[in-house]
Order: structure tokens, then C-alpha cells, then sequence
């Protein structure tokens, strides 16, 4: 009986020890094998999209007190980006010198906002926000006023500096 | 009863060489049979078709989204093109397009009506708690396919889709900008977002879906389905499995062929009316292709989710973040909690008044919200000056002030916001007799200063452009006031 028993108690250590190896081998090649992967889908994420200044047009095409949008190709994009690779600004001269470049984005929920020349407001078509002519909200859901970008003037031309969608 | 029956089909198809052949390799009457034809309670009827219905339509998609993806591009610079290519050009592509979307609808509703019937009926109770959880998860990801099966069309409504779920995200606190940026696969939405939501849409959550699928018809299987609950009959853990056991020896019958006839009926129904819409409907028609440029949109989603495109309009903004974040959240952890809050007891609805009115309540609740959300009349009509300028009806009898007036009614976007006879837009008050009810002096304080939930334009309008406006205001009387004001 006793050597056995012996016998059988060390063969449960063994399978013990067998238990141990095979489900810690497995877990540690589970998690190399799921660090490239997750690595990867993160890829996008992580990867950082420089901030730049493009120029949307020499300043003087831009009369004071009139609201334009300003396309251009974003030539970080992906080669398979297809229209997706343009992006669109407001643009305004408020007063000589003085310009907003906004996003086209609602700070309500990102849908696009149009500009209504004779009502000089921005009206979007998702939640109904409303935002006057200098950005800031005339009505509806919309938290705060129109992301503004950061604009500087170089060589008699508007540049504005890019940022990721916005979304505070 | 069950096993003996089990065990002479067996032998009885065994009799069949092709059958015993694979049978002597396969054994695989031994693993199959046992689970079609496991007992079932006699008293199940129509109301349980809808799990089954539901899993059919499911099927559909599998088989047509393969199909579609043979020929679909899921990139950016092709997909619209390809979709296209699909709905006008591909053989029976117009119709495969309208089984996958038709047949997504049909499993929205179908998934929908099973968990409300097991709700109603009890039948998340003990010992069924994981097949309600496994439900709630299938619930879920029946939702994410939908939303990121729209977004593969890459219209205009797909691309400002992708942007709005991108904003929700970027609501949440902390982690906002980085969820928003794993929703877009990156800063902005570009190149790797469609593939992104493609390989989510035809790999990711199919295989989650078949997994939880799967388990899910193990535990229907290996539980039992239960039976149509009686008023009085309560769930005592202790007794239930005894006496439902007891049931299917006394009362029970094979799942198949008895009662899987009824599954199969309707089933074929469903599929019928899949299949003559999209054959009679077709297709549903593909918007502009995504252009971020083109401001001119106006984003909508599938008709399933117009009840939350409605709830983010209509809540008050100082709880927009709460809403945003806490109401899927409440919706989840009260599906996940119900079979744990109500384990036992009454299952029949005649006994659980305040479970019919939940489910009442939620359904007005979300065709009200439905409703809303297709009219949409918080939005502006921002192309009013086009579609719908103001009638002639209006106009015809004006002059001077009040003429110039209704042109700057229309010039200055109130048109967008103010219906006239039955055109413009429904954001602000019907303004058609407005002048029944401000007098001029309440009229031009509400031009100038706006308020409740209306620009002022006291910035914009010139003191001459107002008192034009506000004379064409005055003009708006109800038939009825006309000659009160106008005297004897």
C-alpha cells in the first residue's frame, strides 16, 4: 500500500508540476504572440501625426468680414485615403489682420457646420447648433464655441496649424 | 420517454449504408440527435419562434456578407465605387445588397422581440440567468454590427457617422481622445478607418457572435426551454429543476420535428418577406460618397438608431456628457442585472404588472423618440431658400416694407428655423400667425435680442432691416384676427 500511495503522490506532483509548466509555457507564448498584435491595432494610435501649418491662401483673398471654406490635402494620409485625405476649414477675416480658421465640426457632435452668408451664422444640420459669426454658440446643444486653429500669417500668407479631430 | 425515442432513431438511420458508414466513423447520430431532438415542453407555441427566427437572420448575413465582400473594396478610394459597382452593375447585386440590409432590420426586430418575449415570460429566471446574459451580449453586438455595417457604405452619412461615434468617445472622461482616436483608427478619419471598421464588421464581431451564439444554444439545449409560465406557477430555485424535469417526462416532447415545425414555418416566412423586399424594394440608395469637403450633408442614421440620434437633440446640454456615457451604460447594467435582481417567482406577465409596463413604457418611449428623430425638427431647414421658399399665399398681397421684409425673412435664415405656411423649418415656433400673439414691440426685442433657444440678431440687422422684418411679422394674422384688427 504505502509505496503506492508514495508512488501515487508523486506522480500527482508530477502531473502538478506538468500542470504548471504547460498552462505557464502557454500563457507567456500567449502574451509574446499578443504584444506585435496588439502592437499593430494600436499602430494608428500610437504613431503620431505631426501637428503642421498649411497655408490656405494668400491673406488678401480673404476680405474682412466674409466666412470661406478652405480645402486642402492632408499629405499625411494614407495612400488609399481617397477623398478622405481633403480636409475643409472656415476661414474669416474679422478685422484688418485679425483671423479665425475653425473647423467644420459641430462642438456639439462633429457634424458639419454651414455658413449662411446673409444670416452670418454657422447652422448644423445633426442637433441644430448654431454658432455666430465670430464662433462663438447662438443656439442649440452645442457646449462651447467653434474649434478654433491656431493661424499665423507668413509671406502674405494664412496658415493654420492642423490638430487631430477634435473632441473635447 | 426522450432517451428511448433517441435510441430507436439511431438504430433506425442506421439502417441506411450511407448513414451507418459515417456513423461507424463519426458517431455523429450519437453527439446529434440528443440535441435536436432534446424534450421540450409541450405548451411552447408561437411565441417561441423568435430565438430561432432570429438566428436565421443571422445566417442571412453570413451568407450574403460573404458574398458582398467577394466583390466589395474596403478602402476608402474604392468602397463607394465598388458598392456602387455592386448595386448597379453585379449580377443579383442589387438584390444581395437588399437581403443584407433588409435582413439586418429583420434581425434588429427579431432580437429585439425574443429578449422582450423572454422578458415578459420569464424566462431568465433560475436556472436560465447566462442564457439571458449571453442574450444581453448577443443584444450588444447585434447593435455593433448594424452601426459599423452602415458605416461601409462611405456616403456622406457613413463618413459623419464615423465622426459622431468618434465625438461620443471623445465625451468620456480621461480616456475621451484616446477611445476617440481607436474609434477612427487614428487622429482623423482616413485610410485606416473604413479597413479598421471592415475587419471589425466581417471578422471581429461575427466571430464573437458565433462564439456567443454558440454558447448560448448550449445552455438552451442543456437547460431546456422553458415552459409557457402560468399564472401562480412561481420559480423556487430549490424545487424548479425537479419539477421541470418531472414536466418534460410527463408533458414533453422532441424538439424536432414537434415543435421545430413552427420554428421552420416561420422562419421561411421571414425569410419570404427578406427576399420580396429586396427584390420589389431593392437596395437602399447610396447617398453622396465621403467627402469631407462637401458641407452640404446632412447625417442620418439607419432607421434603428434614430431614437438616440433623437435623445442626443432633445436633452438638455448640461446633461449631454451624463447622457452620453451613463444611458448605455444603464441600459447594460439593467439587462445584465435583471436575471439576478428577479431570480425567482411569478414568470407569467398576468402577475408582473410592472414588467408589462417597463416594456409598454420603453416601446412608446422609443417610437416617440423614432419619430422625432426621422422629422428631426431641431434641425434647421438650412436649404429652405431653395426647396421651400415662403408661398405666395404670403406674399402676393404685400408691399413696401413688408414685402422687402419677407425677402429678409428668407435672406436671413429665419425661413430655416421658422415654418410658414407649412414650409421652412420646425426648429423655432410656427411663425405663421405670429401676430396673434407678439405685438411689434415684442417682436423687434425678439429679432434684436433672440432667447429661448434663438440667435439674436441685433448684431447683423440693421435698424431699417429690422423694422422691414418686423413689418412683415405684423402681416401674419389668423384669418379670424384680420378683421378684428382691422376694425368695422
Amino acid at each position: 500500500m504505502r509505496p503506492r500511495l508514495h508512488e501515487h503522490q508523486g506522480d500527482l506532483s508530477r502531473r502538478a508540476f506538468l500542470t504548471k509548466v504547460t498552462v505557464g509555457f502557454s500563457g507567456v507564448i500567449g502574451l509574446l504572440a499578443g504584444v506585435p498584435v496588439l502592437g499593430y491595432l494600436l499602430g494608428p494610435i500610437t504613431r503620431p501625426v505631426p501637428q503642421k501649418w498649411i497655408s490656405l491662401g494668400p491673406t488678401n483673398s480673404f476680405p474682412i468680414g466674409e466666412t470661406k471654406l478652405v480645402k486642402f490635402t492632408d499629405d499625411t494620409s494614407l495612400p488609399w485615403s481617397g477623398l478622405t485625405e481633403l480636409t475643409a476649414l472656415w476661414a474669416r477675416q474679422q478685422s484688418a489682420g485679425v483671423f479665425d480658421v475653425w473647423a467644420v465640426n459641430c462642438t456639439h457632435l462633429g457634424c458639419p457646420v454651414n455658413w449662411l452668408p446673409q444670416a452670418q451664422l454657422f447652422e448644423c444640420p445633426c442637433h441644430g447648433g448654431i454658432f455666430y459669426s465670430n464662433g462663438t454658440v447662438a443656439a442649440g446643444p452645442p457646449p462651447r464655441p467653434l474649434y478654433k486653429h491656431p493661424v499665423r500669417v507668413q509671406n502674405g500668407m494664412l496658415q493654420a496649424l492642423t490638430f487631430p479631430l477634435p473632441t473635447d | 420517454m426522450a432517451a428511448v425515442s433517441i435510441e430507436e432513431e439511431v438504430e433506425r438511420l442506421d439502417k441506411n449504408p450511407v448513414i451507418n458508414w459515417i456513423q461507424e466513423r463519426t458517431h455523429i447520430l450519437d453527439g446529434l440527435l440528443p440535441i435536436i431532438q432534446h424534450p421540450v415542453p409541450k405548451s411552447i407555441n408561437w411565441w417561441y419562434v423568435l430565438g430561432s427566427a432570429t438566428l436565421l437572420s443571422f445566417v442571412n448575413q453570413v451568407v450574403t456578407g460573404v458574398a458582398l465582400a467577394m466583390t466589395y473594396v474596403p478602402a476608402p478610394n474604392q468602397a463607394y465605387q465598388s458598392l456602387t459597382f455592386i448595386s448597379t452593375n453585379a449580377v443579383w447585386g442589387s438584390v444581395l445588397r437588399g437581403m443584407h440590409f433588409f435582413g439586418a432590420s429583420a434581425m434588429v426586430v427579431l432580437i429585439s422581440a425574443h429578449v422582450i418575449r423572454v422578458f415578459l415570460m420569464g424566462s431568465y429566471k433560475f436556472p436560465r440567468e447566462l442564457n439571458w446574459i449571453t442574450g444581453v451580449f448577443l443584444l450588444g453586438l447585434t447593435a455593433a454590427m448594424a452601426f459599423s455595417g452602415q458605416l461601409l457604405r462611405w456616403d456622406q452619412d457613413a463618413y459623419w457617422a464615423v465622426v459622431v461615434a468618434a465625438e461620443q468617445a471623445g465625451k468620456t472622461p480621461i480616456l475621451g481622445p484616446i477611445l476617440a482616436q481607436v474609434v477612427v483608427a487614428g487622429q482623423t478619419v482616413g485610410g485606416a478607418t473604413l479597413t479598421r471598421f471592415f475587419a471589425t464588421h466581417v471578422f471581429l464581431l461575427p466571430a464573437l457572435m458565433f462564439m456567443f451564439v454558440g454558447v448560448h444554444l448550449y445552455l438552451v439545449v442543456f437547460d431546456g426551454i422553458s415552459e409557457l409560465p402560468k399564472a401562480g406557477e412561481v420559480v423556487d430555485p430549490k424545487t424548479y429543476k425537479e419539477k421541470y424535469h418531472r414536466l418534460l417526462e410527463t408533458d414533453g416532447e422532441p424538439f424536432f420535428p414537434d415543435a421545430a415545425w413552427k420554428d421552420a414555418v416561420f422562419a421561411c416566412l421571414v425569410m419570404a418577406v427578406i427576399l420580396a423586399l429586396a427584390i420589389f424594394v431593392g437596395a437602399p440608395h447610396l447617398g453622396k460618397p465621403a467627402d469631407p469637403t462637401v458641407i452640404q450633408a446632412s447625417p442620418r442614421p439607419d432607421w434603428y438608431f434614430l431614437w438616440y440620434f433623437a435623445v442626443l437633440a432633445l436633452i438638455p446640454p448640461a446633461m449631454e456628457n451624463w447622457v452620453i456615457l451613463g444611458v448605455p451604460a444603464l441600459i447594460g447594467a439593467l439587462l445584465f442585472a435583471v436575471p439576478f435582481v428577479s431570480r425567482g417567482g411569478e414568470r407569467s406577465p398576468l402577475r408582473r404588472p410592472w414588467s408589462v409596463a417597463a416594456v409598454l413604457f420603453m416601446l412608446v418611449a422609443l417610437a416617440a423618440l423614432t419619430i422625432e428623430g426621422n422629422s428631426a425638427n431641431w434641425s434647421p431647414q438650412i436649404d429652405a431658400a431653395e426647396v421651400s421658399p415662403i408661398p405666395a399665399s404670403i406674399t402676393q398681397h404685400l408691399s413696401g416694407e413688408a414685402l422687402t421684409g419677407a425677402q429678409l425673412f428668407q435672406q436671413k435664415g429665419c425661413h430655416t428655423c421658422h415654418t410658414l405656411a407649412g414650409t421652412g423649418g420646425d426648429k423655432g415656433p410656427n411663425l405663421t400667425y405670429v401676430a396673434d400673439r407678439l405685438n411689434q414691440a415684442q417682436l423687434i426685442t425678439r429679432v434684436l435680442n433672440g432667447g429661448h433657444n434663438m440667435p439674436a440678431f441685433g448684431g447683423t440687422l440693421t435698424d431699417t432691416e429690422v423694422q422691414q422684418l418686423v413689418s412683415f411679422l405684423q402681416t401674419l394674422k389668423s384669418p379670424d384676427q384680420l378683421p378684428a384688427t382691422a376694425g368695422p
